[in-house]
């Protein structure tokens, strides 16, 4: 039993948890939700030794063990699967398992008998995966395996996974719901952080609602539903268009209030791209298509299949092997980024803390990357000229805290979205086309919806939008025709409107071909 | 904003010179003498007269040239180890210029043409780590440090088979263009080193904290250095923008060669650089390459290597040495703990700045029974 009353805990001015608990009952799958930024993550990190919480008690099995550290956690059998793995690449799967509780004998490692117990593990929890690969050769799905078999192997009880699904398909996100409910009849307890609501119904027993660091609710999850969860979590209703999938043949309300004039008028055209990187010949291998002006074309697929470095190479930050791009007719294959930006290409790009922001810049800084040589007067920037776009954009698209002069890292990962989105579609950019490659990666429910409604805006408004997305539930609500990427190709190109995940599932999976 | 970059600049060479201060203390009184007796003898003989404020004007003005040039290659992201044979090799092209002028031209005159050539010569040495590693990824660290050996031998080469005076290891003397010494104008500063590129020190201090904080140039290169993938996205030339830093760095450490050659000595030396390169490197840590906090810990330094000559009846010098050495070591260990306190003690203002999320605390190392 877990039990954590009135948990405090700032980082300077932000106060990630105030007030938090939460209670878990043994043998059960606990599902924490709430938007980015609720304090969800900071609170399993202090269960789970990581923090110490400024205030507050956590009681496990009737013991106070407030202000506990991670090795007092996995001792007493609680541990915690993170977002990112931990794993060491270029060692085995076995290695990694034992990694830090070595097997021994006569102090030398004693790899057969190391290898017998993660086996057996394996056997034991359903957890398949190669025990003499190398993490390296794993794909996402077995290395969370990893990552579990590892929580396990130091005799955790309590299973607390952080965002686990993020990664996977939709027949790896099975197979975890399976591993779990058996750790849980055999006496395991899991706490899940998320913030997808199919997933709270679909897995948990009991579910904690999270907002703004407090605790705001507690539920039976077979007592309640999905808008009454989200209603919690946001503070507000929320129309759920955006993450529930659309019927096949009707629109949802917003995208019907706003018709798609889909033009003949080429808006991007991709001529049997190649791209080759260091690992694999072509990880772009022989794609073609095209997106017309006021269309969504979403590219569905398991992440790791090109998708990145198709994005990337269409915005001219990867050299293309073989093929064309062309931008309004125009042959850009060779242009610069900044040639590109001027011809009206816009990239939100899919990792917005490694590409698309400055996190030590500030915000006014960063609405203005990627557009700097608009913002000069002779060689020096224009400080009055960026402050007054600052002060526009943060305007029209709700960023807050509404100070221009704070660096990036101290926003929310919603408002850092915000930012890139800003600066890619809003204020004077006249742009054609849109790359957006995981517009709506972990930020809230509530920037979900206002990111969604902006590409549906600028759809409307006649820019071709190419949008790349793990989350297929965004895909088949935004799309107008969806394409589905597997090892480096198109295996299929469906109409959006008739799309379902049950049929996009097996050619995510190479199962099936066009 | 601007208020808290420049304290952010300042109090850690502050605290850094305290902790050195604390250990000097140690250090003295093992020697057996008073700390308090030995530090007011280095302050006299720093700060304490003219001469003596001379030299550490004269040494803080090399070091705020070589500070500068690791300072702003940091900010593009790149170690610069090289500022030594950049340096000398600045001095080296000045004194080359100087020989080949005609004598007597007035020094405002032929003052850009020393300036080209010093500058010219450091971008050269400086540009060509920056182009092996735009080119082929070398490391820069690898490679400024084997250029020191080479240019610095290949000068050595020159000067003893071509160019020295018969019996030195020095050139022949400028006779035009040298500049004033500053006991050209003030009569107390003579015999110190101390002279009017002072003047220009300054000025490209400011010139580096304009071009780094104010010019597209500059907001590229910073965004270089903080995050190479988010400025390749932004459309900066990633790899263009490190060979061209790394020239620019070069070319401010090589300008710092005019120091010796056309302030103070008016002829090239072989080893005058006296590892006033490699200091540069401690100059632009302490100083948080922000060009102001290069120039207080310029100053600083310059200080300490005076004073180290001042207190040398007391104590011997190398204990000066041991200091400065301090003064590095707190800067990578005690400030950040400083700073630290300082957050947690809850100053707002100071918070807002902080990193988010905070670093995590390592893991207890351990191990776990089966």
């Amino acid at each position: 039993m877990i039990r954590l009353t009135s948990i405090e805990k700032s980082f300077g001015p932000v106060r990630a948890n105030r007030g938090a608990s939460l209670d878990v009952a043994d043998g059960e799958i606990h599902a924490l939700v709430g938007e980015n930024g609720a304090g969800k993550s900071t609170l399993m990190r202090i269960l789970s030794g990581m923090f110490q919480p400024d205030a507050g008690r956590i009681e496990v099995n009737d013991r106070d063990v407030t202000g506990w550290h991670t090795a007092d956690a996995i001792a007493a059998g609680v541990g915690m699967v993170h977002q990112h793995f931990m794993l060491v690449p270029t060692l085995t799967v076995t290695e990694n398992v034992t990694l830090g509780a070595e097997i021994t004998r006569n102090g030398q490692l004693d790899r057969g008998k190391a290898q017998r117990e993660v086996q057996a593990l394996v056997d034991r929890t359903g957890l398949v995966v190669p025990v003499q690969q190398r993490v390296a050769d794993l794909t996402v799905g077995e290395a969370q395996r990893v990552e579990i078999l590892k929580t396990l192997y130091r005799g955790a009880r309590v299973l607390i996974l952080d965002e686990p699904t993020a990664v996977l398909s939709p027949p790896e996100v099975k197979e975890l719901w399976r591993v779990l409910r058996r750790l849980r009849d055999e006496g395991g307890t899991i706490v899940l952080i998320t913030h997808k609501l199919d997933e709270v119904m679909a897995i948990s027993d009991t579910i904690t609602v999270m907002r703004q660091g407090e605790t705001v609710g507690r539920l039976q999850t077979a007592a309640t539903s999905p808008g009454e969860i989200a209603k919690l979590m946001v503070g507000r209703d929320v129309s759920l268009a955006g993450s529930a999938k659309r019927d096949a043949g009707s629109a949802t309300t917003s995208s019907s209030a706003l018709p798609a004039p889909r033009s003949p008028l080429p808006g991007l055209e991709v001529r049997d791209l190649r791209v080759a990187s260091s690992r694999v010949a072509n990880v772009v291998d022989g794609i073609s298509f095209s997106v017309a002006r006021g269309e969504i074309l979403g590219i569905a697929g398991v992440e790791g299949n090109g998708q990145t470095e198709l994005i990337e190479a269409i915005a001219g930050l990867r050299r293309v092997s073989n093929g064309s791009v062309l931008l309004a007719g125009r042959d850009v294959t060779r242009a610069t980024v900044l040639e590109r930006g001027d011809l009206g290409l816009s990239h939100i790009p899919e990792d917005r803390h490694e590409r698309g922001l400055v996190l030590e810049y500030t915000v006014a800084d960063n609405l203005i990357l990627g557009q700097q040589q608009h913002f000069t007067r002779r060689a020096a920037l224009d400080s009055g000229r960026i402050a007054a776009h600052a002060r526009e954009l943060i305007k029209t698209y709700d960023v807050r805290p509404s100070d221009p002069a704070l660096p990036a890292r101290a926003l929310s990962g919603g408002n850092q979205q915000k930012i890139v989105i800003a600066r890619e579609m809003g204020g004077a950019r006249d742009f054609r086309v849109l790359l957006a490659a995981q517009p709506t990666r972990g930020v809230d429910v509530g920037a979900i919806e206002f990111i969604h409604a902006q590409l549906r805006e600028a759809r409307a408004a006649g820019k071709a939008i190419l949008l790349v997305s793990a989350d297929l539930t965004e895909v088949l609500a935004l799309s107008d025709r969806i394409a589905v990427m597997y090892g480096g190709r198109i295996v299929a190109m469906v109409d959006g409107a008739t799309a379902s995940a049950e049929k996009l599932g097996p050619y995510m999976t190479g199962a099936a071909a066009a | 904003m601007k208020r808290l970059k420049l304290e952010e600049a300042i109090l850690p060479p502050v605290v850094a010179l305290l902790v050195a201060l604390l250990v000097g203390d140690v250090l003295i009184l093992s020697f057996g003498q008073s700390p308090a007796a030995v530090y007011r003898q280095l302050l006299e003989g720093t700060w304490g007269n003219a001469y003596g404020f001379g030299q550490v004007l004269y040494k803080a003005t090399t070091l705020t040239f070589t500070g500068l040039s690791v300072a702003l290659a940091l900010r593009a992201g790149l170690f610069n180890i090289g500022a030594e044979s950049q340096l000398a090799a600045g001095g080296f092209a000045a004194a080359i210029v100087g020989l080949a002028l005609p004598v007597g031209l007035p020094a405002l005159l032929v003052l850009p043409l020393y300036v080209l050539a010093a500058g010219l010569a450091g971008a050269v040495v400086g540009g060509i780590p920056g182009l092996l590693k735009a080119r082929f990824g070398a490391h820069e660290v690898i490679t400024t440090i084997m250029l020191n050996f080479i240019v610095l031998a290949l000068l050595n080469y020159l000067i003893s088979t071509r160019f020295k005076v018969h019996d030195t290891l020095h050139t022949a003397e400028i006779k035009s263009g040298a500049l004033p010494r500053l006991s050209d104008f003030a009569a107390p500063f003579h015999g110190s080193a101390a002279n009017t590129v002072l003047v220009l020190a300054l000025f490209v201090a400011a010139a580096s904290w304009w071009f780094l904080f104010r010019t597209r140039a500059g907001f590229e290169l910073r965004a270089v250095g903080l995050q190479p993938p988010a400025a390749e996205n932004a459309g900066v030339n990633v790899p263009g923008t490190w060979w061209r830093a790394m020239a620019l760095a070069g070319m401010i450490a090589g300008i710092g060669g005019l120091n010796y050659v056309l302030g103070y000595k008016h002829y090239y030396e072989e080893g005058f650089s006296a590892g006033a390169g490699f200091l540069g490197i401690a100059v632009a840590l302490v100083g948080r390459s922000h060009p102001v906090g290069v120039v207080i810990a310029a100053v600083l330094f310059a200080t300490l290597s005076q004073g180290g000559l001042a207190v040398n009846a007391l104590v011997p010098k190398q204990m000066v040495d041991v200091l400065q050495a301090v003064v590095i070591i707190s800067m990578a260990t005690a400030v950040p703990e400083v700073r630290r306190v300082l957050r947690e003690a809850g100053s707002a203002k100071r918070e807002a700045r902080t990193a988010w999320p905070p670093p995590r605390s390592p893991l207890p190392a351990s191990r776990f029974p089966q």
